[in-house]
């Protein structure tokens, strides 16, 4: 449902970060972005959600196209009206602002306004500990709580497409799982497709269907888990793994695995 | 005493005003980071704007007032979309500088439509001085306060609870994610200036009725920048308290202290507060704290 072909992104008229970028997120799955710091995974959210503009970036070449409609064009607003909201990196949680009023703002290009009520208590479902702080100030939640409320908020929107920018940023491992559990179950019960960026590509490949795997811009391997699970490749450089198993520092050697892709 | 009383009274009302205009620079402050320097030519053409249409078209003063809220919004509105969007997302030095431009523009129009000298408004209010215990107040002091703080909670509620309310904070807090969430961040800053434009002008039209109505009146917009950073720059109730305070220890100054020194010395002392307020906190009584979580 939703397409990138051949994505080339420009900051500032020079910087060139997206080099053709093509990717396909079917309806209903859960599409993993994975790759190293600066390979442009963040670049992609945003050029796919609008929110490039405001930092002088342009999508110059190929197309962003969401069920048959091209979106590379539209600003943020439109795109969020059109079902695709981005989460984005590092919580930015609105501080001064209460838990509940971050929620309604999540809701913000609503029409169904009566249904908000309803979609508030459905979000604490999701998270029964927002409820208990839903009249506390967001600045003050802890990093957990925060990324909850950025995912709550997220789904305040009735997104079809939900971009989520590293939801494990800066959390405790426990958190992690938990977080990551909570974003299968709400692709599983509401049927939101999840296209979701990580550096933590163990947990991000243990919820996801399918996965990219980007460096310097580009897509360099994709396929369904299961078989990126099984790639040398991706063993040795996102899991840690070598092939005798969990790589142990008395036996690395003084030589490093090439990439296959490159 | 009563004199102590009386004093005390006119402050609160001054005071009053003020905040309702501080507000203006709050929001604006709140919205884009920018200080407008043009507030006091906004209430410069509220003022006029509402007299004219009294004096000159004898409409009655409240559909008057009316009317120019709806002119002071439009002329916010359009001031936003001409002078301050190309300067979105530029650095904010040059929003003010734009604002302290479009204040000289503002007043010399004033000038060329309407002259410089005192006009005074016809009587609004009846004369008849209502007795409050020792207290007398006029009764245009009386309907000021009433209307500033009818328009203090509309606009308090409006914040509290309505959407484009929590989104304007919401914007305020964070620009980029407020984008990401869909809020059209242009609108958030023409509703801004609509308001800003909407509150200086009730300000002015109390203000030159309590006191009458010249140019030098868009003084005023410099003489509540105290107000405004006393109160701290980004909060709605701080430019209330402040303005209070300020209208009050004002209004005390001239009663108790003037007359010693010979007068003067009024028009000085909010800018000797605002010089101790920003050394001693310069985020002001309820400014913003960055909330960092370590």
């Amino acid at each position: 449902m939703l397409t990138l072909n051949n994505v080339e992104v420009m900051y500032n008229r020079v910087i060139l970060v997206l080099k053709g970028m093509s990717m396909v997120i079917p309806e209903g799955k859960i599409v993993t972005l994975l790759g190293s710091n600066g390979a442009g995974k963040t670049t992609t959210l945003k050029a796919i959600s609008g929110l490039l503009r405001s930092e002088d970036g342009e999508v110059t070449d190929g197309y962003i196209e969401f069920n048959g409609e091209r979106i590379e064009a539209s600003d943020a607003e439109t795109i969020v009206k059109k079902g695709i909201f981005q989460c984005m990196e590092g919580r930015r949680v609105f501080e001064h602002l209460t838990v509940e009023e971050n929620l309604l703002v999540g809701a913000h290009t609503r029409k169904d306004r009566h249904n908000i009520k309803e979609d508030i208590q459905k979000v604490y479902r999701y998270f029964p500990k927002l409820e208990m702080l839903k009249n506390r100030q967001a600045g003050y939640l802890s990093g957990g709580e925060q990324q909850m409320l950025a995912i709550g908020r997220g789904m305040m929107a009735r997104p079809k497409v939900l971009l989520l920018d590293e939801p494990s940023l800066g959390l405790a491992p426990l958190m992690v799982k938990e977080i990551f559990s909570i974003i299968k179950r709400i692709n599983e019960e509401e049927g939101t497709t999840i296209l979701v960026v990580e550096q933590n590509a163990k947990i991000a490949l243990s919820i996801a269907d399918y996965g990219y795997i980007m460096e310097n811009g580009r897509i360099v391997m994709d396929g369904p888990v299961e078989r990126l699970l099984e790639n040398e490749d991706v063993k040795e450089f996102y899991l840690g793994m070598s092939d005798k198993g969990r790589k142990n520092y008395r036996e690395v050697k003084s030589y490093k695995r090439r990439k296959r892709w490159l | 005493m009563s004199f102590f009383l009386q004093m005390l009274v006119t402050g609160i009302v001054v005071g009053s005003v003020y905040s309702l205009v501080a507000l203006g620079f709050v929001l604006i402050y709140k919205s884009s980071d920018a200080i407008n320097f043009a507030q006091g030519e906004f209430l410069l053409v509220g003022t006029y704007v509402c007299l004219t249409l009294v004096a000159s078209y004898h409409i009655p003063f409240i559909l008057a007032v009316l009317i120019t809220l709806v002119f002071s919004a439009i002329l916010g509105l359009v001031v936003e979309r001409i002078v301050l969007r190309p300067f979105i997302g530029k650095p904010v030095i040059s929003m003010i500088m734009a604002t302290i431009g479009l204040s000289s523009i503002l007043a010399g129009l004033v000038h060329i439509i309407w002259g410089h000298e005192t006009r005074v408004y016809p009587k609004v209010f009846s004369d008849k001085p209502i007795q409050l215990g020792e207290v007398v107040i006029a009764p245009v002091y009386a309907w000021s306060l009433v209307i500033v703080v009818v328009m203090l909670v509309i606009f308090t509620l409006f914040f509290k609870y309505s959407k484009l309310g929590i989104a304007m904070r919401a914007t305020a807090d964070d620009q980029q994610a407020a984008l990401s969430m869909g809020i059209s961040v242009k609108t958030i800053f023409a509703v801004a200036w609509a308001i800003a434009a909407i509150v200086s002008a009730v300000g002015g039209v109390l203000l030159g009725n309590i006191n009458g109505v010249n140019s030098s009146l868009s003084t005023i917009g410099l003489k509540v920048l105290p107000v405004a950073i006393l109160g701290g720059l980004d909060s709605i109730p701080g430019a209330i308290i402040g303005g209070i305070i300020i209208g009050i220890i004002e209004s005390m100054t001239g009663g108790y202290l003037d007359p010693m020194v010979g007068g003067g010395l009024k028009e000085v002392i909010p800018f000797v507060i605002l010089v101790l307020i920003l050394m001693i906190k310069p985020y002001g009584l309820f400014g913003k704290k960055e909330i960092e979580r370590v």
